[in-house]
């Protein structure tokens, strides 16, 4: 049993203490639901041209659900919407087990969410917020089959 | 014929359930998910199945499968008889008075459905009310909104207590003239609460209204007479009482399935059809339409023999007396909170834990092959009520031993470990 690899201290961290948590008032709000499991997140974008400039999220989720939000509004604030959208598809791989070993050096910090790949049922968990950033911001990456409901 | 006593030698000693011959008669139990040794508490969801069932199933496909009521050689004539050898048995088990009161349906959700449907078509209209209650499972809710919507009905929902039980003082106060059914689950699949049925029957009848009772998880653990409790339906799984998936029971007083109109139309649920009229077959025919799940049904007999053989008063202690060994050892752990603590509860320990939520809580279970549920458990109107979005849940079952919970004990104490 290797629980490590799912719960990495960083992940543990971002769940005790989520980063970015809140509303911005006046922002896109666009919530995203888990209806397996009834968890939540409730995401404020604020677009300035093609840049995400401040984002906040709040909702009710397990700690892979809420640390991959709290460390998604780290990693995409500042980015356009392109660079957003790639970053979604690279973590999109790593967490289904599709992306590169070792991870590209290029996801930063969700690097930490590698374990999630081991752990099928909880890969919604890991990608429900960026499902709602991508509501948000309309840039299109396909849900995967093995994603489930 | 030998006693399924005898044959699978099931023996009950004084002190209580033999369990570890009864676990010798469930195969997967001794499966070993992730390396370890399966400690399975989500009988709640769905309960694993002994090998008597498993083989009455692999001996109806391999010696007894032919289409019920409509051939009239030797294996649909043996299918025939075998399916409704089942319904007999059912009879038997809840002590309905004839097997016309006695269709097959799905499941639990279906039975449910037909209800709505069909009751809704042709007693209820605009203005009336139906009754449910805040601790039901979405599939006692969903059939009503939907039949709602269809006949502008509306639905009431009494309240549950702080400690998970149906305030009857609002129930009552919710019993009116417009009040067209009263819809509630005898045992809650969250909470564990057992409702006053009996009370509750006597309340509505008093005042001229019928009521169904969602029995999904009360016909594993609660010796049923209808007759006793006089509800006018009962819906309940083959499939949370050792039985196959795919097989449901819809239990309907006297005349009901008369009165009311077909839910769905096909084969073996008419007298004659001609394209200008169909006339209908007597219940319970006319509400299987179809080819049924046969295989499942027939097997389904041996899952209600292999519990009346066991006795439902032994499992019912057995169960107890795991409920209160994990109730006393699971809230001595801290930061725990039980959900719902009425006393007299059947076998389901509901809690939430400061700090990890129920899903965190299941897959580190998981990770010791401890399967037990964690989320909404299809009740949010309920987990709304006691301000969490979801709860872990252990459900106990005859084949659960004391070993096992403190195989959850120890489990959840390396939750907390892991979130120190």
């Amino acid at each position: 049993m290797d629980l490590g690899a799912l719960y990495e201290e960083v992940i543990l961290d971002h769940n005790r203490s989520p980063r970015n948590w809140g509303e911005i008032p006046g922002a896109h709000h666009i919530d995203g639901r888990n209806p397996l499991c009834g968890d939540h997140i409730s995401l404020s974008v604020q677009v300035d041209g093609d840049v995400i400039t401040d984002v906040k999220f709040t909702g009710e989720g397990c700690a892979i659900s809420k640390a991959s939000a709290s460390m998604m509004t780290q990693s995409i604030k500042g980015k356009t919407r392109s660079e957003a959208e790639a970053l979604f598809e690279g973590f999109h791989n790593l967490v289904t087990g599709h992306g590169a070993n070792p991870p590209d050096k290029s996801l930063g910090s969700l690097r930490a969410f590698a374990g999630v790949a081991r752990f099928p049922t909880r890969v919604k968990c890991a990608t429900m917020a960026w499902h709602a950033l991508k509501e948000a911001t309309g840039f299109g990456v396909q849900a995967s089959g093995t994603e489930g409901v | 014929m030998a006693t399924l006593t005898e044959r699978s030698g099931l023996a009950v000693s004084g002190a209580g359930l033999d369990v570890e011959r009864i676990r010798a008669d469930f195969p997967i139990l001794g499966i070993h998910p992730r390396g370890r040794p399966l400690v399975y508490l989500d009988s709640a969801a769905t309960s694993q199945k002994p090998r008597q069932v498993i083989e009455a199933l692999t001996r109806y496909y391999e010696e007894e499968n032919g289409n019920i009521h409509r051939g009239v050689h030797y294996l649909s004539e043996l299918a025939t008889i075998k399916y409704d050898e089942t319904r007999e048995a059912v009879r038997r088990f809840i002590n309905a008075e004839s097997v016309n009161e006695v269709v097959f349906t799905r499941n639990t959700t279906e039975g449910i459905n037909l209800v709505a449907s069909s009751y809704g078509q042709k007693f209820v209209k605009a203005g009336d009310e139906i009754v449910v209650s805040q601790m039901e499972h979405h599939s006692n809710i969903v059939p009503w909104q939907l039949m709602a919507e269809r006949t502008g009905a509306v639905l009431r929902a009494v309240p549950v207590t702080d400690i998970g039980e149906l305030d009857m003082n609002a129930f009552e106060s919710m019993l009116g003239p417009k009040t067209r059914l009263v819809a509630l689950t005898w045992v809650s699949n969250s909470l564990g609460t057992v409702n006053p049925v009996k009370r509750i029957v006597e309340l509505a009848h008093a005042r001229g209204i019928p009521v169904l009772l969602d029995g999904a998880q009360a016909a594993p653990h609660i010796p049923i007479d209808v007759q006793s409790i006089g509800c006018d339906f009962l819906a309940f799984s083959g499939h949370k009482m050792l039985g196959p998936t795919g097989v449901g029971v819809l239990y309907a007083r006297g005349d009901w399935f008369i009165r009311l109109p077909p839910y769905q139309g096909g084969g073996d649920m008419i007298e004659t059809v001609t394209i200008e009229k169909t006339t209908y077959a007597k219940a319970p025919s006319k509400f299987e339409a179809g080819t049924p799940a046969i295989g499942p049904v027939v097997a389904f007999r041996a899952a209600i023999e292999y519990l009346e053989s066991v006795g439902l008063d032994a499992i019912h202690r057995h169960e107890m007396a795991l409920l209160e060994e994990a109730t006393a050892r699971v809230s001595a752990l801290r930061g725990i909170r039980l959900i719902g603590t009425a006393p007299g509860k059947a076998g389901v320990l509901s809690f939430t834990m400061d700090g990890v939520h129920p899903h965190d809580i299941a897959t580190i279970l998981d990770q010791s092959g401890i399967a037990i549920r964690a989320g909404h458990h299809c009740t949010q109107p309920l987990m709304a009520r006691f301000g969490c979005g979801a709860t872990a849940r252990a459900s106990f079952y005859l084949y659960n031993t004391m070993d096992e919970v403190s195989a959850l004990v120890a489990g959840l104490e390396r939750v907390r470990e892991v979130f120190a």
